[in-house]
């Protein structure tokens, strides 16, 4: 036994101290709990690497209990270890652990200390289960709960209104995506009889397409709901509401990259499913190049980094719909170091401007926050895939795969890599070059902060290197056969760089341009700006009927009219029974006599009606004797 | 069997210890619907259990069945417990309101 269940259970304790005792516990405390149970956990997952053996081969397999047993139906609570889940326990340990650290200076004077530090241990209970799980169930127990503490998270400040709306947002949204999950989990249950991976997935070839694209389909749905895929991406820029921090673990590194982990766990079922892989892929694309372009346009630091989630998390359907899993786990693995560090690194700005997220009102921090600018250029390099830095091997693999699979979605994918590096690096010459337009004077941040960026500005230049995502799953997902074209490779990195130079002239050497570009294109411009008013359209197809639906036909109409008029009707009815039966009590005991005596002479009568009856042979025979 | 009983079986004819237990029941009754002390109305009750009793006995020796006796012992034990009750009520009564006239003790109306 290699004890998985302390892996997640750790994080949980943490939660369970920090949530029922923190209000009374010093601050030191709350951090020990909540730091010492990620980092335990973190520890735990690397005893399990060392001591477990080739996981490839033998992937580690744990059977609690019994949860839910039905005729020939069970689902057992089971935890598995394979390479993959390895890599997503790793990650997630591992930048969790970074993030907690990053926390303690980041949230030091913010109100409800405890309860960031409760959710967040909760948040890694949640995402180690789903990760770990080794039936479709347990998978989805972890998926709800990771929603719950995002929802939780975003709101965190739920004295601002905003914040309390966007968690509502995101909490909704999601729910569109669970009900496919939901779904796709009855067709498994109906076609295979079973919610066990292993037995799934061994049986899936047998089974027919159609049946296999519906599932497929439907788990796709799921993922573009908590993936923050075309049609359901509206919630994740709004989930920059939480505090940063939140935005790096959940909105970014770990929570958002869960459709991706289920889609490639799923593969067994989505590679005999051609439509939707083609699905898959054409919406991880659309969302890439539709959310880079909103990105372009953004003043909100946080918001340029939530767009840039969006676009990098549709790279990586873009991988696992062109069939290359590995490829778009890698890419999840990248992006969980350089996009955790980018939003680390942006709450360190944030911080150094005293709160100011509009990037208009930053500007010459390069003095200020040595540390974080470097680190933040790391970052940033990654993400525009400047060679030999992790984002580079990762992008490349997906793109490479992409036009073995089809050439126009390289080209496409090339292209939103130049806009990637176009505004990643906008948002950097913006917040650290020119001179410095907020209030206030800025200052660099605590180590507590800065120590975990600069870890995750090494991962982001050295991860690469250090982890060969595809050759480590190469017995789970065998690489793509095909001379390396490295041609492809050139034209990517181009791209990358001729992103960067251009962000260097609009926004360092000339900074009129994008003034005047915005002038002459005011039409083009003010659709990219608002986002392509996809808010405002959801608002008025959706959300507007959904609202005027249920409070005309279901509040007014079937509540008050309907179920309040039965309750009050009955009440009414009975009142008015009553009121007649009421006259009989008088309160004069002679009357009630009187009745009593009349009862009894009725009775009386009716059993000498009824024994005549009898004695003339009409009753029952035998009765009256 | 002794002699007075025999004496009682043949002498006197079943009807009469009817019809005496009938019109010991109308009394109670009529007691019971008409008066307005409530401890006559209370013994007219009790009266009315005593006419019952008085058949049921007259019954039991006819039919030569020890259930009517049985029966009896029944009335006369709740009727026992409900004079015990009742009295006790009564006197409450009595002691809260200063009078037993039956029909001013209507505070059950409505």
């Amino acid at each position: 036994m290699q004890q998985l269940w302390l892996i997640p259970a750790l994080p949980f304790l943490g939660f369970l101290l920090n949530g029922i005792f923190g209000r009374k516990l010093p601050k030191s405390v709350v951090t020990l709990i909540a730091v010492a149970s990620v980092l335990l956990s973190f520890g735990w997952v690397m005893k399990v690497f060392m001591t477990a053996g080739d996981l490839g081969a033998t992937p580690v397999t744990e059977h609690y209990f019994t949860w839910i047993r039905s005729g020939q139906f069970q689902v057992g609570w089971d935890f598995t270890v394979d390479k993959l889940t390895m890599i997503m326990l790793m990650i997630v340990t591992g930048i969790g652990s970074l993030i907690h650290i990053y926390s303690i200076g980041y949230m030091a004077h913010e109100e409800g200390y405890y309860r960031f530090f409760a959710y967040l241990n909760l948040f890694m209970f949640f995402m180690l289960d789903l990760v770990l799980a080794a039936n479709y169930l347990i998978l989805f127990v972890g998926w709800e709960g990771v929603g719950l503490c995002s929802y939780l998270l975003i709101g965190f400040y739920f004295v601002k209104k905003s914040a309390t709306t966007a968690g509502n947002k995101a909490f909704i949204v999601n729910r569109i995506g669970d009900f496919g999950f939901s779904l796709a989990m009855f067709l498994i249950v109906v076609n295979f009889g079973t919610l066990d991976f292993t037995q799934v997935f061994s049986a899936a070839p047998g089974k027919p397409t159609g049946t296999l694209t519906a599932i497929a389909l439907l788990l796709l749905l799921g993922a573009c709901g908590k993936s923050a895929q075309i049609p359901l991406y509206v919630w994740l820029p709004d989930a920059m509401e939480g505090p940063t921090p939140v935005s790096a673990l959940i909105h970014a590194a770990t929570m958002v990259t869960a459709g991706v982990y289920m889609c490639t766990r799923s593969a067994a079922i989505f590679t005999h499913a051609a439509v939707a892989m083609e699905t898959v892929a054409i919406i991880g694309l659309a969302t890439a190049v539709f959310a880079a372009t909103i990105g372009l346009l953004q003043n909100d630091i946080k918001k340029v980094y939530a767009y840039s989630t969006v676009s990098q998390l549709g790279y990586m359907f873009l991988g696992v719909g062109v069939g290359a899993f590995s490829a778009g786990i890698w890419h999840l693995m990248t992006h969980a170091f350089f996009k955790a560090l980018l939003f680390l690194g942006a709450g360190s700005v944030i911080h150094a401007c005293h709160g100011e997220q509009d990037m208009r009102h930053m500007g010459g921090l390069w003095k200020y926050a040595k540390v974080t600018g470097v680190t933040l250029a790391c970052a940033s390099l990654a993400i525009s895939g400047f060679p030999y830095t992790s984002g580079f091997f990762s992008k490349d693999a997906i793109l490479g795969a992409a036009y073995a699979h089809a050439p126009w979605m390289y080209w496409v994918g090339v292209v939103t890599a130049g806009m990637t590096a176009f505004y990643v690096w906008r948002a950097f010459w913006m917040s650290f070059t020119g001179e410095y337009k907020g209030h206030g004077h800025p200052h660099e941040s605590p180590w507590s902060m800065l120590g975990p960026l600069v870890v995750l500005a090494v991962l982001s230049l050295g991860g690469g290197f250090l982890f060969n995502v595809p050759k480590i799953l190469d017995s789970m997902f065998p690489i793509a056969e095909g001379a390396e074209n490295m041609n492809l490779t050139y034209i990517s990195v181009a791209f990358g760089l001729i992103g960067i130079a251009l962000s260097y002239y609009m926004y360092v050497v000339n900074t009129k341009v994008p003034e005047r570009l915005a002038a002459s294109l005011s039409g083009l411009y003010n659709l990219v700006y608002n986002k392509y008013f996809v808010d405002e359209i959801y608002d008025a197809t959706v959300v507007n009927p959904v609202i005027t639906g249920s409070t005309t036909v279901l509040w007014h109409g079937v509540d008050q009219g309907v179920i309040d008029g039965i309750v009050n009707g009955v009440g009414t009815e009975s009142k008015s029974i009553g009121g007649v039966l009421k006259l009989l009590q008088s309160g004069n005991i002679r009357s009630y006599a009187t009745w009593v005596v009349l009862g009894a002479v009725a009775l009386l009568i009716v059993m000498g009606v009824t024994a005549m009856g009898w004695a003339s042979g009409l009753g029952p025979a035998g009765v009256g004797r | 069997m002794p002699e007075a009983l025999q004496a009682f079986n043949s002498g006197i004819p079943v009807s009469w210890y009817l019809i005496l237990s009938a019109v010991l029941f109308a009394l109670g009754v009529g007691g019971f619907m008409f008066r307005r002390n409530i401890i006559t109305v209370f013994m007219c009750i009790e009266l009315m259990l005593n006419a019952v009793n008085l058949s049921f006995v007259t019954f039991a020796n006819q039919h030569k069945l020890v259930s009517g006796h049985i029966f009896t012992f029944f009335v006369m034990v709740v009727a026992a417990a409900e004079a015990a009750v009742g009295l006790a009520i009564i006197l409450t009564v009595f002691k809260n309101r200063g009078t037993l006239n039956i029909d001013e003790i209507d505070s059950l109306k409505n």
